[in-house]
């Protein structure tokens, strides 16, 4: 039986009818437009669905969609400020981070909340941080690098 | 892909609640906390729950505290919790050890020590580590609470002795007395985010007494009685380590998976015990590597 839910999604408060059945990622996507949580595995192994659900990562194919009545799922879209990218998106950038993108909404969120609570991490802590957002392309090293040079708050002199 | 079979959901506002509807319902209700195997076995059509029981809106149920020296974990303490809490470090970071290693980040936020034992897959963290902290998992039903003892938790790949209509209301754990020690050793393909291909928790005491757990090596995660009575009482000594490792092949019934031969889960057993030991006494000794370091 569809059940109108409410989740504040990016800050906006999102009305929603929902199956108990639903899934949270479906629901973004397809019934809310957002399109920035990827289908991967649909089993929690990969962290392409990575959203933050009340402030904490989570994997979004994971969560029931009704369970997240009154909740506040923030995702990449949501991470802008003022229109603009972050400084840790800016060095992902940069330092070619990425190849296809499939990986980077999830890899921005994990690393973003992973960053605010370790100001000062060291390379394992970021591989251990990461562990759960699976990169196809780049072999991670040059994620990491961003991670560790967003840390360091380098913004300027980031290789070519 | 999407969820192919149809429920009901129900957020309950207290556990009695909870087990009111769960009584109501009969077995095909299942009780919905962090989601994270749940919502998995939905999927691939593993489980078909009638209707689904959500204790989220429950308020209070991700309190760790201590009190008359016993700590006690609420249903919903997720690992990141474990991970994060001071009273957990201060009392027994064999627990933060042990969460560390369960799935990544993302998972460790959502799943509950809880929901890891009340799933009971053989290869569960938690189990080994509550089984040397002497674990007790209280129950709440329409007739009342109950408490059992981790040892008779677990019945079998996957199955418990709770009733589909009893709610898990806590785990607690009686704090070791005097200087304590303990290791959580876990076997992975690759460092971060996998399964256990074989694991092990040791607890050292004073007076030299042991507790060692192992899990993913048999249909449920369990005591090591034979290796505990060896060491009883016994300095930790080179021979005594050996004669512990002799027993392991009595203690373990592993199997050949996609994940590791049996050889190798037996193999690697030892050598986990014997580190595991070593690490063990060396901590309660006040002089162990750090918990959290990886020993394997």
């Amino acid at each position: 039986m569809k059940t109108p839910i409410t989740i504040t999604v990016n800050g906006e408060a999102r009305l929603i009818d929902v199956e108990p059945s639903d899934v949270l990622l479906d629901v973004l996507r397809t019934g809310l437009g957002v399109k920035s949580p990827k289908i991967g595995c649909e089993r929690g192994d990969c962290g392409t669905c990575t959203i933050m659900l009340d402030g904490r990562t989570a994997r979004s194919c994971l969560v029931l969609a009704i369970e997240t009545d009154g909740h506040e799922v923030l995702t990449v879209e949501g991470v802008l400020q003022n229109g603009e990218l972050t400084e840790l998106q800016d060095l992902f950038i940069a330092m070619n981070s990425f190849q296809c993108g499939f990986c980077a909404p999830g890899i921005v969120l994990a690393a973003r909340e992973f960053l605010a609570a370790n100001p000062d991490p060291s390379r394992y802590d970021v591989q251990h941080a990461l562990a759960g957002n699976l990169c196809r392309c780049t072999g991670y090293e040059p994620i990491i690098d961003a991670v560790l040079a967003a840390a360091r708050g380098i913004t300027e002199e980031v290789p070519a | 892909m999407a969820i192919a079979h149809e429920f009901a959901y129900h957020r309950a506002a207290s556990l009695h609640e909870a087990v009111e509807v769960l009584t109501r319902a009969g077995p095909g209700a299942w009780v919905l906390a962090g989601g994270t195997d749940l919502v998995p076995w939905l999927r691939d059509d593993a489980v078909h729950p009638e209707l689904v029981v959500d204790i989220k809106g429950v308020p209070g149920l991700s309190d760790i505290t201590v009190e008359d020296r016993v700590l006690r974990l609420g249903p919903l303490v997720t690992f990141t919790e474990l991970i994060e809490s001071k009273l957990i470090e201060d009392h027994l970071p064999l627990l933060a050890e042990m969460a560390e290693t369960v799935a990544s980040h993302g998972v460790r936020n959502r799943a509950s020590i809880v929901g890891n034992i009340c799933s009971a897959v053989p290869s569960c963290d938690s189990g080994p580590a509550l089984l040397v902290l002497e674990a007790d998992i209280e129950m709440l039903s329409a007739e009342g609470t109950r408490s059992v003892p981790i040892t008779g938790w677990f019945t079998g790949p996957r199955a418990t002795v709770r009733r589909p209509e009893e709610v898990v209301t806590g785990i607690t754990i009686p704090l070791p007395e005097g200087e304590h020690g303990g290791v959580y050793l876990k076997l992975q393909r690759y460092e971060g985010e996998d399964l256990s291909q074989a694991g092990v928790a040791i607890l050292a005491l004073e007076g030299n007494r042991y507790r060692v757990a192992f899990g993913a090596v048999g249909p449920v995660p369990s005591r090591a009685p034979s290796i505990e009575a060896h060491l009883e009482g016994i300095d930790l000594t080179a021979e005594a380590i050996a004669g512990a490792k002799a027993l392991v092949g009595d203690e373990i019934s592993p199997i050949t998976d996609m994940r590791a031969t049996k050889e190798y889960r037996a193999r690697m057993c030892e050598v986990m015990l014997g580190r595991g030991l070593e690490a063990a006494v060396s901590r309660r000794d006040g002089t162990g590597p750090a918990y959290g370091t990886r020993l394997v």
